[in-house]
């Protein structure tokens, strides 16, 4: 036992103490942070600004329509002819051109421009003219301003609570959850699966594997290699935790700060006017913060990281016992492995979509895929059973996988020089010990 | 005295061949025991049964009179043909860690490392990485990570490929120092001439079999052909009977004496003629001969 504890603590400590490793773990949350900041703020500041002017005959829009961030309007009283060459010569984007009008019949209005604008600025112009319209017509109707203010902000936000599987958070969140819970775990077992497999080729290599084993067995070396890989990724996980806490607090803070100082909005109108435009986005925030179990979330990440570390870092041991010199060797042998851990992140993305379809429920079962497609069904909510059943096929999955790894690692790690066949290595499994 | 090491009809058959079939030896306390064989003899897969790497598919092997199992590990130090180090380790981490795979505590590792290194000349190594070490030295690393543990049966797979001279010369020194302090040696090589310096005892394999044991002196009179060879003052005038010459240059002579005569009658025969006698030696087969002869005879399976 002693003799597997310090082998264990070489695999550690040499990965540990590695440059790369240093910088693969502080780089990664740094870049994790800034990749979802940039793709936050350019969706918040959206497709670059537009300026459209407004030839409105009848002044009927004119000041009403609302200045954003991305569309201004410009006001004209020219005629179309001298707007269009306005247009031409780039001073504006487009311009609208809106004839007089019956406000209480359905219009259509022509937006001229030199290139297409753009489905989104064309979806807000036209939604920024209803509005004016819609409240124009209200307001006919006798209901004042304020009313509609009122009105509009008391929006429906919709929570899905389902009887099975205990808690639930919204939607969104959970697919945010189980999406980044699997990728992480997807990443895991390809990074340190391949870790192990590069370990084993160079411990056969080197030849040093014959001079280990003289001293313990070829079992303790094996397993004393994948366990000191699990505690490098497990100290990772935890740093990454840890940093992405910190920075992402940091930089959330001095986002939402920006954000306060950049409008001269109240802080209490913008969260009006952001629960009006985005009610679904504040609940699955809200959700993410409070509704998800995170203590079972992240037990049963560590369950199906170490799990499906174990099963995937054993063939990929095999693996590496069966390259000889030539690293070219290992892709046939690779893929075999490589291919189930794929074909489990595809499982994934449609269990995301549908996380009780019968292929997520295989594909959360069956052990090779299980623990990546499980873990993002999980957020969503999964019953007790099926929790149950994947947990203990996943843990005979890696008992057997172990075993079946064990033998082909005792004897490809001593066999140099002759390319090994499949044939060959399936005789290697079914001989006794 | 009972024997360190006793192997008991061994066998270990691949798919395609049989690599080690029906062998069995002692190997006694104390003594450096040469195991020679033509490549693909099956050494190498004796040596790994021996150091528990492979198991025997029949027979069994004795160590101190018990079967061997994992409590003997410890006990003994393995040098492969192939050398293996971590390279990008530094050399003073990796014995340490070798040595405590042997079952020494740190502290014990870490003193009879620096012993070892201070003997072998070897003390500004200690910081270096493995990978810039030159082949002699990395060479001598491995020895000293197969000693430090004081096995008692150390087996040293071609311990001098790659050596230069001069340390050639230290580790040969340290393996007699060792043996002499009882451990036993099994010493594996193709060199004949290094056995004959080296080793009290041999085994000769070939294609999976026994086919020689013994003492080197014993097993060189056993296939000694009655050849000698005299040195004279003078050109000799005739020559004795019964034998058949094999060669005459000058005042040397070599013969093979023929079968049922003795040697004393050819000396009497130059000492009647006057004719003085400088040298007299009977000529002994080396090893490489024997070793020639043997596998050449063999048929080819």
């Amino acid at each position: 036992m002693h003799k597997s504890w310090l082998i264990i603590q070489r695999e550690y400590l040499t990965r540990v103490r590695k440059r790369s490793f240093i910088i693969m773990t502080l780089l990664m949350p740094v870049l994790f942070v800034g990749m979802t900041w940039l793709i936050a703020y350019l969706s918040i500041k959206g497709s670059s600004e537009k300026s459209v002017a407004v030839l409105d005959g009848s002044h009927f829009f004119e000041q009403k329509l609302p200045e954003s961030d991305n569309i201004h309007y410009h006001y004209l009283d020219t005629d179309p002819e001298t707007a269009k060459l306005a247009v031409n010569s780039g001073k504006y984007d487009a311009v609208l051109i809106i004839p007089p009008f019956d406000a209480a019949v359905k219009t259509d209005l022509e937006l001229y421009s030199k290139e297409q604008l753009g489905l989104s600025a064309q979806a807000q112009i036209t939604d920024d003219l209803n509005k004016v319209i819609i409240r124009h017509r209200l307001a006919t109707a006798g209901i004042s301003n304020s009313e509609i203010s009122d009105l509009q902000a008391k929006t429906i936000g919709l929570h899905n609570i389902s009887e099975k599987g205990g808690h639930e958070g919204g939607g969104m969140a959970s697919f945010a959850v189980g999406y980044g819970c699997g990728f992480l775990l997807y990443l895991f077992m390809l990074i340190y699966g391949m870790s192990v497999m590069r370990s084993v080729m160079e411990e056969k290599t080197n030849r040093i594997a014959e001079i280990i084993i003289s001293s313990v067995k070829p079992y303790q070396l094996m397993l004393g290699k994948i366990l000191g890989v699990a505690l490098v990724g497990l100290t990772q996980f935890i740093i990454w935790v840890v940093l992405l806490l910190a920075v992402g607090s940091v930089v959330l803070g001095t986002v939402g700060i920006n954000m306060f100082q950049h409008g001269a909005m109240s802080p209490e109108i913008m969260h009006q006017a952001s629960m009006a435009n985005n009610p679904e986005m504040i609940a699955g925030l809200q959700s993410l913060f409070n509704d998800m179990n995170w203590g079972a979330i992240l037990c049963w990440f560590l369950f199906y990281f170490l799990g499906g570390y174990f099963l995937y870092a054993a063939l990929y041991a095999a693996v590496g016992s069966l390259v000889n010199d030539d690293p070219q060797d290992s892709q046939q042998f690779t893929l075999p492995i490589t291919l189930p851990i794929i074909i489990a992140f595809v499982l994934m993305t449609t269990a995301l979509k549908d996380p009780n379809s019968g292929m997520a429920v295989f594909g959360s079962l069956f052990p090779l895929t299980s623990p990546i497609v499980m873990m993002a069904r999980i957020p969503f909510g999964v019953p007790a059973w099926q929790l149950i059943l994947s947990a203990a096929l996943l843990v005979i999955g890696f008992i057997l996988t172990t075993g079946l790894a064990a033998k082909i690692y005792r004897t490809g790690i001593l066999l140099y020089g002759k390319k090994i066949t499949f044939k060959e290595v399936a005789k290697w499994l079914f001989r006794n010990p | 005295m009972a024997p360190l090491l006793s192997i008991q009809h061994l066998k270990k058959y691949y798919a395609a061949k049989k690599a080690v079939d029906d062998i069995s030896f002692d190997i006694p306390q104390g003594s450096i025991f040469g195991l020679l064989g033509p490549n693909g003899a099956g050494k190498s897969t004796l040596l790994r049964m021996i150091t528990g790497i492979f198991y025997p598919d029949a027979g069994r092997i004795l160590m101190n009179g018990e079967p061997l199992s994992g409590r003997h590990t410890d006990l003994m130090g393995y040098m492969p043909e192939e050398r293996g180090l971590y390279k990008k380790m530094k050399v003073g981490e990796q014995v340490l860690y070798l040595a405590e795979l042997k079952g020494l505590s740190r502290s014990e590792a870490q003193k009879r490392c620096r012993e070892w290194f201070e003997r072998l000349d070897m003390n500004d190594w200690w910081p270096k990485k493995v990978a810039d070490l030159s082949k002699g030295m990395s060479q001598k690393l491995q020895f000293v990570a197969t000693v430090v543990h004081q096995p008692q049966l150390l087996i040293l797979d071609e311990p001098f490929s790659g050596l230069d001279p001069v340390n050639t010369n230290v580790l040969k020194d340290e393996i007699f120092r060792l043996a002499q302090n009882g451990t036993t040696i099994i010493f594996s090589t193709h060199r004949m001439e290094q056995v004959e310096e080296i080793c009290n005892r041999i085994i000769l394999i070939n294609q999976g079999h026994k086919i020689l044991e013994g003492n080197i002196y014993e097993i060189r009179q056993q296939f000694k052909e009655n050849i000698f060879k005299i040195d004279l003052a003078e050109k000799p005038a005739d020559l004795p009977q019964n034998i058949t010459l094999i060669s005459l240059e000058g005042n040397h002579l070599a013969f093979h004496l023929d079968e049922g005569h003795d040697s004393n009658a050819v000396l009497d025969h130059f000492i009647r003629g006057h004719n003085q006698i400088l040298g007299f030696n009977e000529v002994l087969p080396t090893l490489n001969e024997i070793f020639i002869r043997l596998v050449q005879d063999m048929p080819k399976l």
